[in-house]
């Protein structure tokens, strides 16, 4: 930065002097980041988006820019004769030497009072406790009476009643009408409250009002309003202006609402959603009658069993049983006896075959037969020249005798 | 339970339908004869259907409390 020349010059230049004032201005806390009053006059916006205008009061004027950057941060639209709050920082224009306020944010005049006004209140009826979260109240479910604190003529009981048409048409509405701003409008608004909890006992109510300006939505500020609200006996919804606005009453209600719609929302049940509930519970209710019948259809099924086990039948079949297994017994043990047979029966045969004489010609004995057919069992039954059939275990012979001779052999036995 | 059901045409929509899911419940979870379970399934189909119905063609009905009110003002 250059700063101020270090000697005194006899004269400086008109450059020099202007870039120390705005040295100086800069250097200000004060002057860096300040709020100023005034009427707006002079506004022009050329095509660069820059916003130019004139500040001034009965005594004195001041140039402002808004850069473009700005411009549309702003909370107001700048028009000529509008009274405003302008901030930002004072410099100076060193081209035209001309002291400026470079404006970063606007706001209604008053504005800025109103909202310390809010936050002392606000701050000291936090302190009273009247903004517990202990103290917020369930809404019902599905409320069968609502009453609405509004203007009668306004645009939020008609955004009300039609939200609740379209959401559930089974709830009754009373309208307990007021005025929503202006001078009487608290004294009213706690009045319609007070009516609503004596003459008809609502399940909920919702105090509303559509958008407006700050000053518009003020009786929503006013301490017996947010007083009223915070000791209603009946749970409030609150519904106070836009989205963004936020009053006193919005704290002290038991549920508060962007709009006075979104506060009908809330106090009811959408019907798409209670059909299907309906829907949902007959499916269960079918399930369930199902399932008695199904509980009573095993009943019987057991006692059916049950009565089986006694019945004379029973017995028959016992004893039909007890035979079936006897006459299978006695297959079985009449099996087994010919089985025994059949193997008693083969030893039998091999003894028999064992003593086959036929069996020892296998070992290379021979039998001599004569010609009638009868075996020759000694020497004195053959005659020399006599023809005889020789038996062997694979065949036979015919021979002739041609001697005898008697041994001694057969004589001693 | 079978007995002494109210006339559905005078009752409200919340007490049509606190006494379905009540049914609905009982069904649910206790046994019953079997005739009580055919008379509770009928009912809790009748107030099903009373329920639909009354969903069917209603209109919110508007009351208007009109004490002492002074002069209202229009917004917007």
């Amino acid at each position: 930065m250059n700063r101020f020349p270090p000697a005194k010059p006899a004269a400086y230049t008109v450059s020099d002097l202007t870039r120390y004032l705005r040295v100086l201005l800069e250097l200000d806390d004060v002057l860096n980041d300040v709020w100023v009053q005034g009427e707006v006059s002079n506004v022009s916006r050329p095509s660069s988006g820059h916003i130019y205008f004139t500040l001034k009061d009965a005594g004195a004027a001041m140039q402002c820019v808004v850069w473009r950057s700005s411009s549309s941060r702003l909370k107001v639209t700048l028009q000529n004769g509008m009274a405003i709050e302008a901030h930002g920082a004072i410099s100076v224009y060193e081209k035209d030497g001309k002291v400026q306020l470079y404006v970063d944010a606007a706001r209604p005049a008053g504005e800025g009072q109103l909202y310390q006004e809010f936050l002392r209140l606000k701050a000291r009826l936090e302190a009273e406790g009247l903004f517990n979260e202990e103290r917020k109240r369930p809404l019902p479910a599905r409320p069968r009476c609502i009453g609405v604190v509004t203007s009668a003529s306004g645009a939020a009981l008609q955004d009300i009643l039609n939200t609740l048409q379209r959401r559930y048409p089974l709830v009754e509405v009373i309208l307990s009408p007021c005025a929503v701003q202006g001078e009487a409008a608290p004294a009213e608004i706690v009045a319609a409250l007070q009516a609503l909890e004596q003459l008809s006992e609502p399940d909920v109510i919702i105090l509303a009002r559509g958008g407006g300006s700050l000053e518009d939505l003020w009786a929503f500020n006013d301490e017996r309003v947010v007083r009223a609200v915070a000791f209603s006996r009946i749970p409030v919804v609150t519904g106070v202006g836009h989205e963004t606005d936020f009053t006193l009453v919005d704290f002290a209600s038991d549920v508060r609402a962007p709009t006075p719609t979104g506060a009908a929302t809330l106090v009811t049940p959408d019907q798409a959603d209670l059909r299907v509930d309906l829907s949902d519970l007959y499916s269960r209710l079918s399930m369930a009658a199902l399932g008695q019948v199904d509980y009573q259809r095993q009943l019987l099924t057991t006692l059916a069993h049950q009565l089986e086990r006694v019945t004379p039948m029973q017995a028959v079949r016992n004893e039909r049983q007890q035979v079936d297994s006897l006459s299978e017994r006695a297959r079985r043990a009449f099996a087994h006896q010919i089985e025994l047979r059949g193997v008693q029966l083969k030893g039998a045969a091999q003894r028999l075959n064992a003593l086959n004489p036929l069996s020892i010609l296998q070992r290379g004995f021979a039998l001599i037969e004569q010609a009638d057919g009868s075996l020759a069992h000694g020497i004195d039954s053959l005659q020399v020249g006599q023809t005889v059939h020789i038996r062997m275990a694979d065949g036979q012979a015919a021979a002739q005798i041609q001697s005898t001779e008697r041994t001694s052999l057969n004589s001693k036995e | 339970m079978s007995s002494a059901f109210l006339p559905l045409k005078n009752m409200t929509y919340e007490q049509a339908c606190a006494e379905l899911e009540g049914i609905v419940a009982h069904l649910e979870s206790n046994q019953t004869t079997l005739e009580d379970a055919i008379a509770l399934f009928e009912r809790g189909q009748a107030l099903a259907q009373y329920c639909t119905s009354l969903l069917e063609g209603a209109e919110v009905r508007i009351r208007r409390l009109d004490e002492g009110m002074g002069a209202q003002t229009e917004e917007e």
